[in-house]
């Protein structure tokens, strides 16, 4: 019948579909505009929030503070993150509920840099980074902050980072998904034990949250 | 008046309709950067959205366990019919149409082929972002081509349904059950005359 053929076959190709589809979007990411991509993300950014609507951060009134284990806590100003060594890479983005972001290029401080004013103590083992949007936060050790791809990132694809993607500043943690890269980062706090549980990882998600090998993996 | 739509195939249609809506309305805030921007709050809308899920599933499967199974299943055996007059009709010939017309047919069978993958792919979803071992490469791609044909679908079904002239009598078939003999007559000829046993 050629009904039941039609339906078996919708069927059938939306299973196979279940195993393919992801390298068919990232063909039609490279197709579709970028104007379409942003109302209808096909392998384009989605935008998670937690709270009740975007954190807006006045640019005049913002400071990153760090604090806890160091030799002096400071308060940067947008400013002064400017001044400090900028770096840049082209790294891809990935979600745990299964988006990806490919060759997304950032600009930025390293965190040795970023660090280094406040003076971090021997004993110091891990970073806690609260977000502006309370009361998000997350946590990494001092090697996975010290790799080469981690950068508290000012910049986004050659512009400023918007208020959606964390303005003023958000990490930017490549091979960890998309939860470890805390946004709209108001505050650093060092510690001295890595017993700090983050905002997703108190709802289930894994602490190191290494892509493709975490989470069940 | 003629009687066209049982009261299970009438309930079946809105607790489907009222479904789709809700889950729409609900992933779309998840999907659209423009939506989950003005709307945040993710984590309450995704509850509504699974809410929306279970709830629709425990409500149709409650249809078809409660209502006229038999009538259901004579439906579903003409709907998957496609006959030579489907076929021309569908080719945009004049073509005497059954009780469901061709382009019904056709919506109908993708109707339920996208409910049952928009079931499986969201399920996998919701496993999979617990549990990496489920999370299939394509499964957000397929959620999301499902909901974007389905749109189109529902665009086109509404604007038969409730504005072009020739065909919005039927959302009174689909609300009370009955349609007016004549509009019957001249749209599903080849129902009317069977009932009539010519």
């Amino acid at each position: 019948m050629l009904g039941r053929a039609a339906f078996l076959g919708v069927v059938g190709a939306g299973l196979a579909g279940l195993f393919l589809g992801r390298d068919a979007m990232r063909l039609a990411g490279r197709v579709v505009p970028d104007s379409v991509e942003a109302i209808v993300p096909t392998s384009g950014w989605r935008i998670y929030t937690i709270g009740s609507s975007i954190p807006r951060v006045d640019p005049a009134a913002y400071r990153l503070t760090i604090d806890g284990a160091v030799e002096r806590p400071v308060a940067y100003t947008l400013a002064d993150l400017r001044a400090l060594p900028r770096v840049e890479q082209v790294s891809d983005f990935h979600c745990v509920t299964g988006w990806s972001v490919d060759d997304v290029r950032w600009a930025g401080v390293r965190f040795r840099d970023l660090l280094a004013g406040a003076g971090i103590r021997p004993d110091a083992r891990a970073l806690r980074l609260v977000s502006g949007e309370v009361p998000y936060d997350d946590t990494l050790t001092l090697s996975q902050a010290f790799a080469p791809d981690a950068l508290l990132a000012l910049d986004m694809d050659g512009a400023p980072l918007t208020e959606p993607h964390g303005f003023p500043v958000r990490v930017v943690m490549p091979r960890m998904y998309g939860y470890k890269n805390v946004k709209w980062v108001t505050r650093i706090e060092v510690q001295t034990s890595l017993d700090h549980v983050g905002y997703w990882e108190q709802r289930g998600y894994d602490e190191d949250a290494w892509v493709g090998d975490s989470n069940g993996l | 008046m003629v009687r066209r739509f049982g009261r299970t195939e009438r309930a079946l249609h809105w607790v489907h309709a009222t479904g789709f809506l809700a889950m729409l309305a609900t992933g779309l805030v998840l999907y659209l950067p423009v939506l989950s921007e003005a709307i945040a709050r993710r984590n309450l809308v995704k509850n509504l959205h699974l809410f929306s899920a279970v709830a629709w599933a425990i409500a149709i499967l409650l249809v078809v366990a409660l209502g006229d199974r038999r009538r259901l299943a004579a439906d579903w055996r003409e709907i998957e019919t496609i006959d030579a007059d489907d076929r021309r009709w569908l080719r945009g010939r004049r073509a005497p149409q059954g009780r469901f017309n061709a382009g019904q047919k056709v919506n109908t069978l993708l109707t339920v082929a996208f409910a049952l993958l928009f079931v499986v792919s969201g399920f996998f979803l919701w496993l999979g972002e617990r549990d990496h071992r489920f999370l299939l490469d394509g499964t957000g791609t397929v959620h999301e081509t499902l909901t974007l044909v389905s749109v189109g679908l529902l665009a086109g079904h509404l604007y038969l349904a409730v504005i072009h002239p020739s065909t919005r009598h039927a959302l009174r078939g689909i609300t009370t059950g009955d349609v007016r003999e004549d509009w019957a007559r001249e749209h599903h000829r080849k129902w009317t005359e069977a009932e009539r046993g010519l």
